[in-house]
């Protein structure tokens, strides 16, 4: 269009144009939480370098906590991110899928015996079997999503139900515990190394996707797919095996999730374990304000949402809120955010900081 | 408000981000009249009509209707709705998944109930008198894009409106549909209904029209009664300058066909698809620029979704630059060279969200494969690259696709397959929705592509557009191919001919 630029929008457009990136609102909501906490407990953050009962070096404090305990969740924001770009849809299996993916684990290091004195198999060797094993569950829903276009809430809904039993069921109903310490790394410290080891692993995963997103097309892909499978199509790109294949990849972070959990603990409980994550997993996608029906995404911001999240939570146990109120207080700022970052809100905010502006720029015009 | 008129708009004004959209537009509509509003992409047509129904909240001005107090405060196109003005939209804006009827009546009981059995009577008799080949029970979506524009329409009219806007509403309909849509504008005006008319096609805004305002960059020109303002002088009020590009911009292409054996680029032997045409055959040479023509249905846009392997093929052989090819997938037609720009832009051309780089680079990106993504400098070169030789109109490459005007959005997808590098390529209604100036620009450039030894296909519902540009035209009727013309055959006479049967040229 030719008709004019208004310049007075230029000089403010930087400040504007941070404002409205994406990736404001999960970042000024982590700022907000460490301003809280600075204010009313300034050792909040204090990080202290402790030894743990084996002597070994340990880096303590709630930030430690909280960057150990949003592992899991950012892991499977990534998944969850894609997944919800390609199908316009949510996974809400992926907490029974991680139990699902503990229990093999556990099946592949003890075998028949519930408490095995050595294990069966090396480490490795049951994590890949975890990884194949819950891809192969991503597959199912993918499947169901991509070919059979089942809406993804009503597809993932089967293994939502399914999934625990399944879980109980590879270890026959039994609860395997695993003594052997080394097999504590991963969810727990590598000896030496003072960092908790999921930290660790998301960083690692979240290079990862980093990599993948730059070397591969999957971004572009994805977004387009999710935005309009029409004309995707028509550009070369198969809709259905996008589609298919980002439930695969959530999978393979649900297989690592599940792997850090079980590890964790050096056992599970089938029908706690990861309960509800799927709903914190959606949630921080969608804290990153990302569309929740697909299309563009922000990779960074729904990680950042993850980390959001448990940072609420851990800064209401610091409050000594009851942990059955918990959800009541989580759902009251949960609220506060989403409204924040909805398009509705943002353009309603920008119509009220612009009307002013549009005067005097009417005026200038005349 | 002035003697004999119905709306009245005063001094417009409508502000987006950086762009000045309508600046101090006035507009009048009269009662019982056609008034056709005019002026290229951009110009701020839709702009007005938005805010007139209430979709845009205006920076300035007024708007008084007739029979109330003052000026009337518009806020959402159901306030538009309340005060009498209804519109039908270029776009389809119904819902394909419901019933006709319940399209037509939808947010319009006024009871809390739904009476079932009477809405489908009542749309019955509107669909009959309208002469609307569509049962009320049926579903939206499986009616013809014509049909659902004339439901849309229907819906509009059956509304006790006094000002009816149509926005692009010819569009997509063919000759007869379209008379049948001025008889029954022409009856609306008799009852004093007052319409307004935005569409680019100029033999039809002479047809019905009384009167005609011009926009041109969100600003009036001026408003003019038919008689006094002759075609010429139109386009040139809407482009600001005159016009010589209107003469013929078929002479300095050379028309040179490669005719030699080798010259063939793609040939088709009995190719049918699920679309359910019937097995045809086709060749396209070298340098040549053929188009498919035919009314709405005829299976033209199908024959080249099937060349393209966008509908699957269910028989028949493909072979290019001579030698058989399969073809499964776009992804196949492709990487033989051939491109393929769909008739329906919103639905199978742009990708809405995604930006204005993206949509350039996207079918070259599809070629190079999954691992080997175009780096973000790249791909801003190639955009910038095209956004300068179409001259597309947008703020950065940076905007989303969907914030552009038609045109502009129709010239991203052609630099889309530009920067595919296609030997073959398809254009499936390219100038549909478009103005005037870009609609030259597009067939000129079919023509350069020509002369630069590339195949194109041209499809349009315009005839005058396939015969400035098209050397050889292919007539369906029925979804098989019922005649070839070329040469001296290319006549407006002899094509419509051809379309409507009787003597087959062929």
């Amino acid at each position: 269009m030719k008709a004019g630029r208004l310049e007075p929008r230029e000089k403010q457009s930087k400040l504007r144009s941070l404002f409205r990136r994406q990736i404001f609102i999960p970042i000024a909501a982590l700022l907000v939480l460490v301003i809280f906490n600075l204010i009313t407990n300034p050792s909040f953050f204090a990080v202290k370098l402790d030894y743990n009962s084996a002597g070994n070096p340990v880096f303590t404090g709630n930030l430690v906590t909280i960057l150990d305990n949003a592992s899991e969740l950012a892991i499977l924001a990534i998944g969850m991110t894609l997944v919800t770009a390609a199908s316009g849809g949510q996974d809400i299996s992926v907490g029974a899928a991680i139990a699902i993916a503990g229990s093999v684990t556990l099946r592949v290091l003890c075998g028949d015996n519930a408490r095995p004195e050595t294990l069966q198999a090396p480490i490795i060797v049951a994590f890949l079997v975890c990884c194949v094993a819950s891809m192969l569950f991503g597959a199912f829903n993918g499947t169901l999503v991509a070919y059979f276009k089942i809406q993804p809430m009503v597809a993932t809904l089967i293994l939502y139900t399914a999934g625990r039993s399944i879980a109980a069921w590879i270890n026959n109903n039994t609860l395997p515990n695993i003594s052997e310490p080394s097999f504590g790394y991963a969810g727990n410290f590598i000896p030496g190394i003072p960092v908790p080891t999921p930290i660790l692993i998301a960083i690692a995963c979240m290079i990862v996707i980093a990599l993948v997103l730059k070397f591969t097309t999957l971004g572009l892909y994805t977004q387009a797919v999710g935005i309009n499978p029409n004309s995707s199509r028509l550009n070369g790109i198969n809709p259905a095996f996008i589609k298919f294949i980002t439930y695969v990849i959530l999978g393979l972070c649900v297989a690592v999730a599940g792997f850090i959990k079980v590890s964790r603990f050096s056992t599970i409980n089938y029908s706690v374990v990861a309960k509800d994550i799927e709903m914190d997993a959606i949630l921080a996608v969608a804290l990153g304000g990302n569309a929740l029906s697909g299309g563009k995404f922000n990779m960074a911001a729904s990680i950042l949402g993850a980390y959001v999240i448990q940072f609420l939570t851990t800064t209401l146990y610091a409050f000594n809120v009851d942990s059955s109120a918990l959800p009541a207080y989580k759902a009251v700022v949960v609220i506060i955010l989403v409204v924040l970052s909805a398009p509705t809100f943002q353009q309603k905010l920008t119509r009220l900081k612009k009307k002013p502006k549009m005067a005097a720029a009417a005026k200038e015009g005349n | 408000m002035q003697e004999g008129a119905v709306l009245e708009m005063r001094g417009i004004c409508k502000y987006f981000p950086g762009v000045r959209a309508l600046q101090d537009v006035d507009f009048t509509l009269r009662e019982g009249e056609i008034h056709a509003l005019m002026g290229e992409n951009g110009a701020g047509k839709s702009t007005l009509i938005k805010v007139l129904t209430g979709v845009y909240e205006k920076d300035n001005g007024e708007i008084f209707l007739k029979g109330r107090e003052g000026a009337v405060n518009i806020r959402s196109p159901q306030d538009a709705q309340n005060v009498g003005i209804s519109t039908v939209y270029q776009e389809i804006t119904l819902c394909p998944n419901l019933t006709v009827a319940e399209n037509m009546f939808i947010a319009r009981t006024k009871s809390k109930g739904v009476n079932w059995g009477a809405m489908n009577r009542r749309a019955g008799e509107i669909l009959r008198s309208l002469d609307i080949p569509a049962a009320p029970t049926q579903q939206l979506g499986s009616c013809s894009i014509a049909v659902q524009q004339m439901v849309a329409i229907a819906r509009a009219v059956d509304m006790e409106c006094k000002v009816l806007i149509l926005d692009e509403p010819t569009s997509s309909l063919d000759e007869q549909e379209v008379q049948k849509l001025f008889k029954l504008m022409l009856d609306l005006k008799k009852k004093g209904v007052g319409i307004i008319f935005v569409t680019h096609f100029l033999e039809q805004v002479y047809e019905v029209c009384d009167r005609i305002t011009v926009l041109r960059d969100g600003q009036l020109v001026g408003e003019y009664v038919i008689e006094d303002l002759p075609r010429v002088q139109l386009v040139s009020k809407m482009l600001g300058k005159d016009l010589d590009e209107m003469a013929d911009i078929k002479k300095e292409h050379t028309g040179e066909v490669d005719m030699s054996e080798s010259g063939v680029v793609l040939e088709a032997h009995q190719l049918a698809s699920v679309a359910g045409i019937k097995p045809f055959d086709f060749q396209i040479r070298k340098g040549e620029v053929n188009g498919f023509t035919g009314l709405l249905g005829s299976g033209r846009s199908e024959s080249v979704r099937a060349l393209f392997g966008a509908d699957r093929t269910t028989s028949g052989t493909i072979k290019i630059g001579g030698k058989t090819v399969k073809i499964h997938k776009p992804l196949d037609a492709m990487k033989h060279g051939v491109g393929y720009l769909p008739e329906d832009r919103k639905r199978d051309g742009i990708v809405g969200d995604l930006s204005v780089r993206d949509n350039i680079i996207l079918a070259m990106q599809v070629m190079r494969g999954f691992f080997r993504p175009i780096s973000r400098a790249k791909a801003e070169e190639y955009a910038q690259e095209y956004i300068n030789l179409l001259e597309i109109k947008t703020a950065s490459s940076d905007t989303p696709i969907k914030s552009l005007s038609g045109g502009n959005q129709q010239k991203c997808i052609l630099a889309r397959w530009l920067l595919t590098n296609p030997s073959y390529l398809i254009l499936d209604e390219p100038t549909r929705g478009i103005d005037i100036g870009t609609k030259i620009e597009i067939q000129k450039l079919v023509l350069k592509l020509a002369d630069e030894g590339k195949s194109v296909t041209f499809i349009s519902s315009e005839i005058d557009e396939m015969l400035r540009t098209c050397s050889r035209l292919i007539v369906m009727r029925d979804r098989k191919i019922v005649g070839e013309l070329k040469g001296e055959d290319l006549t407006q006479a002899k094509i419509m001919a051809t379309i409507a049967g009787g003597e087959s040229a062929s």
